[in-house]
């Protein structure tokens, strides 16, 4: 096995007195794609953050890139290639959808022709029709473009979509995986958080399964999925629904 | 080979274009802002009545002051109801070093823009974490602060302020009110270029985003904690410098005057009015309601201007919270 690109290592997250997270080890190898899995409140939000940088570690270890970067800032590791979108997606409204690629660009040193880098993600997207528009008067699957798009531009190694595909209809569904299957062949590894479980099913070669802040299974999807303990807590709920 | 590369050559041309047109604006801008200083000069070797340069002073420190206010309350989306605060600690900063040293007025222009930025600095640094409502009440402590020091320091004439004799104005200007309204032509001008540059620039860009969204700008690679001390630096020194020639101007300073209510609805109303997105609106706003105040302290009463700066900005915030230029930009859209 490789060195993995991203670790997390007995990382915990206590809000208060509530244990939002962990312990919690997992690794992401490179240009994997891992599905990750788990009831509401489960900690998969938490775990995402601690990933990014939003959230300190109440304990445990961050590794990326084979660095430590439990204390870094959330743009330091933006910057070293940890992407994210957003599950309400957040454009930055105020200014055209081709601009909303140049601010990451803008704080990286190694694009040469940053427009043209932006026109080229947009299209790869299916956005460049809408470059000059003002971000905040997208449509919903606009918006979840623009959020990948956005996340995208400065070549990440690993990209984290929390729930990417929310409220979308079966064809969008379709849109927003051939996306990211296409990015994951040119060997970016995708950390996908899905409720939608086709969805999670047929992008992911491994699954993690979270509930109630711990790693209830951990494995290839099937085995996952036909995991007796992960279809109680997971496909009940959802069943029950 | 990176697919960059090549699309390179499809690309150069648009891009080379694109700089060209933003050279072409630069040039035009420069052209404006001498030409705008140039009528000024013109202005003061012309108009004889005084009057013009007193109310005129008034109107241009709008400019600068509502300039300033954008960089951090427009741009970045920070609502600093602290505008005085900044304003206040240039005017004494002016003060001080005329009555200390007998200071040039262009010697207390940096030295004000200096101890503004530090203030602005520490202002970002201690207010940090909150955001919206919270920051905009932080601002306003900052204020009461500022003012309840200068009351109790006696060098500073404490509440009933002190008179000092502006130095002798360059006899190229025309007489003391003319230079100052030069000068202050000068402050609004450069603070105009400032703005306008954090505007067309990856800085500005990074200040629209961080107001969109502070999470996705910075999970984005936006350093947002630095970009947010700059805007907070950079609008400090700006209302701090429009501040500094203030004693120079009226030979008087009052804390009253400079903390006062009045200034500082100011400062947000006019960038409201005009529009905070670009760089014209706040000056826009600042000539308008500069020049209606004015008309209003002859015609009506002073005390009526705060009301009508109220009236009007309540009618903006429901009918076009957007200013006068997002009003233009709807009409030009629905066309």
């Amino acid at each position: 096995m490789s060195e993995p690109i991203l670790h997390v290592e007995g990382v915990e997250k206590v809000f208060g007195s509530l244990k939002a997270l962990g312990p919690v080890t997992v690794s992401l190898q490179p240009g994997e794609r891992l599905g990750v899995i788990g009831p509401n409140g489960s900690g998969k939000t938490t775990l995402i953050n601690c990933l990014t940088g939003t959230l300190t570690p109440t304990s445990g270890e961050v590794w990326f890139l084979g660095r430590k970067v439990t204390n870094l800032a959330p743009h330091q590791r933006a910057r070293m290639g940890l992407a994210r979108s957003f599950q309400i997606p957040k454009p930055f409204t105020g200014m055209t959808v081709l601009e909303n690629l140049l601010v990451p660009l803008d704080h990286l040193h190694d694009v040469a022709d940053p427009h043209g880098r932006a026109m080229e993600v947009l299209a790869s997207v299916g956005l460049a029709g809408r470059a000059q528009h003002e971000a905040g008067g997208l449509t919903q699957l606009e918006l979840r473009k623009l959020e990948l798009a956005r996340a995208l531009v400065g070549r990440p190694k690993v990209l984290i979509a929390d729930e990417a595909m929310a409220g979308l209809s079966d064809r969008e569904i379709d849109d927003v995986l051939t996306i990211l299957e296409r990015l994951n062949e040119s060997g970016v590894a995708v950390i996908m958080i899905e409720h939608i479980m086709h969805a999670v099913m047929r992008f992911s070669h491994r699954i993690i399964c979270l509930e109630t802040g711990k790693l209830i299974a951990d494995g290839l999807p099937e085995t996952v999925a036909n995991d007796p303990l992960v279809q109680k807590v997971y496909f009940g709920e959802q069943a029950r629904h | 080979m990176t697919p960059d590369t090549s699309l390179m050559p499809a690309v150069a041309p648009a891009s080379r274009a694109r700089s060209r047109a933003t050279g072409l604006r630069n040039i035009a801008f420069a052209l404006g802002a001498i030409a705008v200083m140039a009528g000024g000069y013109a202005l003061t070797q012309t108009v004889e009545n005084p009057y013009v340069f007193f109310a005129a002073y008034i109107i241009i420190q709008y400019v600068a002051l509502s300039t300033g206010w954008n960089v951090l309350g427009g741009y970045a989306g920070y609502i600093n109801f602290g505008a005085t605060a900044f304003y206040g600690a240039g005017a004494y900063t002016g003060a001080v070093l005329l009555k200390a040293f007998d200071a040039s007025v262009f010697l207390c222009l940096p030295a004000a823009a200096a101890v503004g930025a530090v203030l602005g600095l520490l202002m970002g640094y201690m207010t940090l974490r909150v955001q919206g409502v919270y920051f905009a009440i932080a601002t306003i402590a900052l204020v009461v602060m500022a003012h309840t020091l200068v009351l109790n320091l006696e060098y500073l004439g404490g509440a009933s302020g002190m008179a000092l004799m502006a130095p002798e104005a360059p006899s190229w200007s025309g007489g003391q009110i003319q230079f100052m309204f030069l000068v202050m032509l000068g402050v609004a001008i450069l603070s105009v270029v400032v703005a306008r540059w954090i505007e067309i620039s990856w800085v500005g860009r990074g200040f629209r985003a961080l107001r969109a969204s502070e999470d996705a700008a910075e999970c984005a690679g936006v350093p947002t904690f630095k970009l947010k001390l700059s805007a907070c630096a950079i609008s400090g020194a700006i209302l701090a410098m429009t501040g500094a020639p203030l004693v120079f101007y009226a030979s008087f300073i009052e804390p009253e005057t400079v903390f006062g209510l009045a200034l500082a609805l100011n400062a947000i109303a006019m960038p409201l009015i005009g529009g905070k997105k670009s760089w014209p609106g706040p000056i826009i706003g600042a000539i308008l309601l500069g020049s209606v105040q004015q008309a209003a302290t002859i015609t009506i009463s002073s005390e009526l201007n705060i009301l009508l700066v109220g009236v009007v900005l309540i009618g903006f915030v429901a009918v076009a919270p957007d200013g006068i230029l997002g009003l233009l930009d709807r009409k030009g859209a629905r066309k």
